[in-house]
């Protein structure tokens, strides 16, 4: 018996009222993923990658089709389920780190465990914070911080309440390239230990290339959905 | 709870001190509320205490005559102690300088007061009138200070030269607003016959006050005595009454106030609105950010509501020491008119009353900007955009909380007024008053978008344009600079309005000075005397005293009797002094009837003529008949015709005139008036004519102006420090509207940096914006004074309304400046980063 992918998209589309008429940003977009597995999303600006991105994650409603998250549909869920959800089963890297600027280095990795209620779970934020090479700057704001290592604490906190799935948003968009090479081990080295479900929206073709799969998106459609070899 | 309460906590790190100014917002309100309500219970309670004191006396009985043989042998009866007093205006002479001043003359004898102190300097009190030698008189102090005068010295009285013992401090009985309208003298009783002053005088009062036995309370013996003696013009005062009426008098005092501190806190309450506001547009990516780790709708936002409940807490705890400490200097601002010593103690129900009020109004207002928190997408952490319209769209739960404000400040008006009308009344006023500013304030900003020139230099041009642009504060600070200049303003120009007009008598050349009590036999003189002295007697009018024994035809006793009588008591037996004269005088305007000058040939009843607001208390109308009793004598007279009596001129003025050849022959004393050119011709006609009169008393308009100022500047001071809250309030919410605006004020500074603006252009556009911000609200605030100034003077004060450009411009002046200093305090430092610290900070 086949176990159930970690993420099922089926004919998920977008469209936006606008004052010239409707503007359908998505269309029929549908895939799947397996547990484990990696996925780059890749095209040109505009052609919907962070719509899909965010429609998977249940940050946003879709106009129609349906998102299955480790099997659990998020169609009809209300707003406070979606961040239940989120909350149990997801992680996120964001292109602009999306730190909380009045919480220090440490705080904001402890934000999803203490969300949840959970108590005594410094030590394991603390572990993270050495595994990303941030122990010494725990107490430290994100505005003391560069911006590669915001987004590593960024990292910390997405992979803090284990996540069966992680979503990042051009996670090296903003770094430069010798940073951005430490950033994109870290996301791909933690993705190896704890065996996450990896979705990454990039413009950049070297990440790309480190997914076991590329899905290219144009104009709000799904043009290819291809398996990169080199990756096993 | 535990993440809500922490996260509530940490979010706050960066933004503590910003939120500590939004709670100030509140704090001045609450301070408000809090002091003036632990002062009045400190009021109340020293009234309880000192309730005796308040008279000096189980009962004053009053009367305008001379009290009669039976009233004085019924008060015998009553087995107490009497002390008798009587009371009336006449001119104290200083010999040493020749100078004179219109003072009340007390002449009292017996052991008065039977309770309390009656407080002199030196100490003694009435006593003091008892030492040997010649006839003594104790002064009010400023008189003393005013004419140099000290104890031992001489200050003649009618003919009597009295030696002064001392200066009176407080006496029980008295509120010491009486002072202010005329300074006290205290003579023996048993002096006055020899002064010439024990009869004759018009506006006297004769009064018995008495310590009862314990078997006969005052209550009764009002009720006995209202019966046994009701043709009688008698007035009571007992301690009880006394302390209901100073208990009514500060609660209407303390509910106005009150509201005045109510409009400062609700103020404050839209301030926070609009500072929460901006601070929760800030916060969208923080609360996306949580959307998307997990957290419920419900849980960003009860971070917030803690945030802002913990505000409202903040503000009420700060409000309510800054109260308690206001309320320490209460008794200066209200010194001088107060009744009673009060000592300071914390009033524990006012203090829960103003907190609890500053906490709900502080928390409503909170919650409205905060419900913007609940829509907040978690794709906003992806998109900005996405969190754009948060606080759009329609939400049953903002009507909701609307609809609470609006109930919660019509409760607490109508719990001050304790009338529902009224209090229904100023909540709509309040709305009403908001909107209009508000509606003002959206104009100016349209106009600034409209029609500023493009050819205006360019940081002209930036600080106008700071008035139209996405998030401006425009429609808010002119809500809360225009409301405190708005009600500051009008105080002071009500004031003018009504002072101008009394002391508009000099440039008009109308009559300034008034000499009444001239008896039948010395009009002559005191014309000569006047005219001798350079400003000779424009107007004289004689006076009769007469009382009303019928009305068409039914006696007044029976028409007191009557229980669906409607016409009023003191107007059925009030002791009249009618004049007779052959046509109507400058300050009258006929309304109704024809004006008889000279009583028809024949028997029939003679035409007079009667001002129409008497005629009204009277329900009286042309044609009704009325009988008067002119000492002793009956003459039937008819309305012949209703007058407009302008009473506020110093000008001899009636409520009944007579036609001539009816009153000729009866008793009869003279009013004169005149108009002296100089304070120096004034004194000098007062001069010549009480040294030879000395019976005769002057009024003069300079000293009536003069006190009239003085009892204004006592009460316009209590009523504009209270309204000098809500001017504060609206200092404090423009700085903190200008704090919420600092992130994206340090943006564009930066921004101007980088782009080369020298310090100088940019502290130049921080001039411009806040100079326009600060005229703008003064402007509004200054028009709607001159609004109000108009329609309290059209509609209340009947006269012309005054507004000097001196005053206005000085205000709107003031407020600019207060406007411009506290935008440079609030934006300080914002020019001085240099930019690369400043784009690191925003990244």
């Amino acid at each position: 018996m086949s176990l159930p992918p970690m993420l099922r998209v089926s004919r998920l589309t977008k469209t936006y009222p606008t004052a010239a008429g409707p503007l359908t940003v998505l269309h029929e977009a549908s895939f799947e993923l397996a547990a484990g597995a990696s996925l780059a999303i890749i095209g040109p600006s505009g052609s919907g990658k962070t719509t899909l991105l965010g429609l998977c994650a249940g940050l946003d409603r879709a106009t129609a089709g349906s998102v299955e998250i480790a099997g659990e549909t998020l169609d009809g869920k209300d707003e406070d389920e979606r961040a239940r959800i989120r909350n149990a089963s997801v992680g996120f890297v964001f292109q602009n780190f999306q730190l909380i600027p009045t919480l220090t280095a440490l705080e904001n990795v402890l934000v999803p465990l203490e969300l949840r209620g959970a108590a005594g779970c410094e030590p394991q934020a603390r572990a993270l914070l050495e595994r990303v090479g941030l122990a010494a700057r725990a107490d430290h704001y994100p505005v003391q911080l560069s911006g590669g290592e915001q987004q590593r604490v960024a990292l910390a906190r997405a992979f803090v309440n284990s996540p069966k799935i992680l979503f990042c948003d051009e996670p090296t968009g903003n770094l430069d390239g010798e940073t951005s090479g430490a950033m994109v081990e870290l996301i791909f080295g933690l993705n190896r230990e704890r065996g996450t479900t990896l979705v990454l929206v990039t413009h950049n073709p070297e990440l790309a290339a480190r997914c076991q799969r590329v899905l290219r998106l144009r104009s709000g459609s799904i043009v290819s959905d291809e398996a990169n070899v080199l990756v096993g | 709870m535990r993440f809500i309460l922490s996260f509530a906590w940490r979010d706050t790190r960066s933004s503590r001190r910003r939120l500590a100014l939004y709670s100030l917002s509140i704090v001045l309100g609450i301070a408000a509320l809090v002091s003036i309500g632990s002062f009045s219970a400190n009021v109340r309670q020293a009234i309880d205490t000192e309730a005796k004191g308040l008279l000096g006396a189980d009962l004053f009985v009053t009367s305008p005559a001379p009290l009669t043989a039976p009233v004085l042998e019924y008060l015998h009866g009553l087995g107490g102690t009497m002390a008798r007093e009587q009371t009336f205006s006449s001119m104290l002479t200083f010999p040493a300088t020749r100078r004179l001043r219109l003072v009340q003359v007390h002449a009292v004898e017996g052991d008065f007061p039977f309770y309390g102190t009656f407080e002199t300097e030196p100490a003694g009190g009435l006593s003091l009138l008892r030492g040997p030698g010649g006839p003594r008189v104790i002064l009010e102090p400023t008189l003393m200070d005013q004419f140099g005068v000290k104890v031992g010295d001489p200050v003649k009285l009618g003919r009597t030269t009295f030696t002064v013992a001392g200066a009176v401090r407080k006496v029980p009985g008295e509120s010491p607003g009486v002072a202010m309208m005329a300074p006290r003298a205290y003579i023996p009783l048993a002096a006055l016959p020899a002064t010439g002053l024990a009869s004759g005088q018009a506006l006297a009062r004769y009064r018995a006050m008495l310590q009862l036995p314990p078997a006969r309370p005052a209550g009764a013996v009002v009720r006995a005595m209202k019966d046994r003696f009701a043709l009688v013009r008698l007035s009571f005062d007992t301690v009880e009454e006394r302390k209901r009426n100073l208990g009514q008098a500060l609660s209407r005092l303390d509910g106005f106030l009150s509201l005045v501190g109510f409009v400062a806190l609700v103020l404050g309450g839209i301030g926070v609105a609009s500072a929460l506001h901006a601070y929760v547009r800030q916060k969208v990516a923080t609360v996306a950010i949580l959307r998307c780790l997990g957290a419920s709708a419900r849980q960003g936002f009860l971070v917030y509501l803690v945030q802002g409940t913990a505000l409202g807490v903040a503000g009420a705890l700060i409000g309510g020491v800054l109260g308690v400490s206001v309320q320490r200097l209460l008794p200066l601002v209200f010194r001088g008119v107060l009744p009673v010593d009060i000592s300071f103690f914390l009033s524990w129900p006012a203090l829960l009353r103003g907190m609890g009020a500053g906490v709900v109004i502080g928390v409503l207002f909170s919650v409205l900007p905060l419900l913007a928190v609940r829509r907040v997408p978690p794709l906003a952490a992806l998109r900005s955009a996405a969190g754009e319209d948060a606080g759009g769209g329609p939400d049953p739960w903002r009507l909701a909380i609307g609809g609470a404000i609006a109930a919660a400040v019509a409760a607490f008006a109508v719990w001050q007024t304790g009338a529902v009308g009224v209090g229904l009344g100023f909540a709509g006023m309040l709305g009403v008053g908001f909107l209009v500013l508000g509606g003002l304030g959206g104009l100016v900003s349209w106009a600034a978008r409209r029609f500023v020139p493009r050819r205006l230099p360019y940081v002209v041009r930036q600080g106008f344009a700071n008035l139209h642009r996405p998030n401006n504060r425009t429609v808010l600070l002119l809500v809360s600079l225009g409301l405190g200049t708005f009600l500051v303003l009008t105080l002071f120009l009500v004031r003018t309005t009504l002072l101008r007009e009394i002391a508009g008598a000099d440039s008009l050349g109308r009559p300034n000075l008034l000499f009444f009590d001239i008896q039948d036999d010395q009009i002559a003189g005191v014309e000569a005397a006047a005219a001798g002295a350079g400003s000779p007697v424009t107007e004289s009018a004689p006076i009769v005293t007469m009382k009303i024994g019928a009305l068409r035809g039914r006696t007044v006793e029976a028409i007191l009797h009557d229980k669906d009588n409607r016409a009023e008591d003191w107007a059925l037996r009030r002791e009249y002094r009618s004049t007779f004269r052959g046509a109507l005088s400058p300050t009258e305007k006929l309304v109704q009837g024809k004006f008889t000058g000279a009583a028809p040939p024949g028997g029939g009843p003679v035409p007079i003529s009667l001002e129409d607001g008497l005629a009204h208390d009277l329900q009286l109308h042309v044609g009704d008949e009325v009988e008067w009793n002119v000492q002793g004598l009956a003459v039937r007279t008819v309305v012949g015709s209703l007058r407009e009596v302008e009473w506020r001129r110093l000008e001899p003025n009636f409520f009944v005139v007579f036609p001539t050849g009816v009153l000729e022959a009866a008793p009869k004393t003279y009013l004169a008036a005149l108009h002296a050119a100089t304070p120096a011709a004034s004194a000098a006609a007062q001069q010549a004519v009480v040294e030879e009169f000395p019976n005769v008393t002057a009024i003069d308009l300079a000293l009536v102006v003069q006190t009239l100022d003085g009892i204004f500047s006592k009460v316009a001071f209590a009523i504009e420090f209270m309204a000098l809250f809500t001017v504060a309030t609206g200092l404090v919410v423009l700085a903190g509207a200008i704090l919420t605006g600092r992130h994206q004020r340090i943006r564009e500074t930066v921004l101007l940096r980088t782009l080369g603006a020298s310090r100088r252009q940019l502290a130049q556009i921080q001039l411009v914006e806040y100079a326009v911000l600060g005229i703008q609200g003064a402007v509004v605030g200054a028009l709607l004074a001159l609004v109000g100034n108009e329609l309290l003077a059209r509609y209340v004060f009947h006269v012309a309304a005054a507004a000097p450009a001196g005053q206005v411009g000085a205000a709107i002046a003031v407020v600019a400046l207060l406007a411009v200093a506290t935008g440079f305090a609030a934006g300080r430092g914002v020019v001085d980063h240099p930019p690369l610290e400043v784009l690191r900070q925003e990244a």
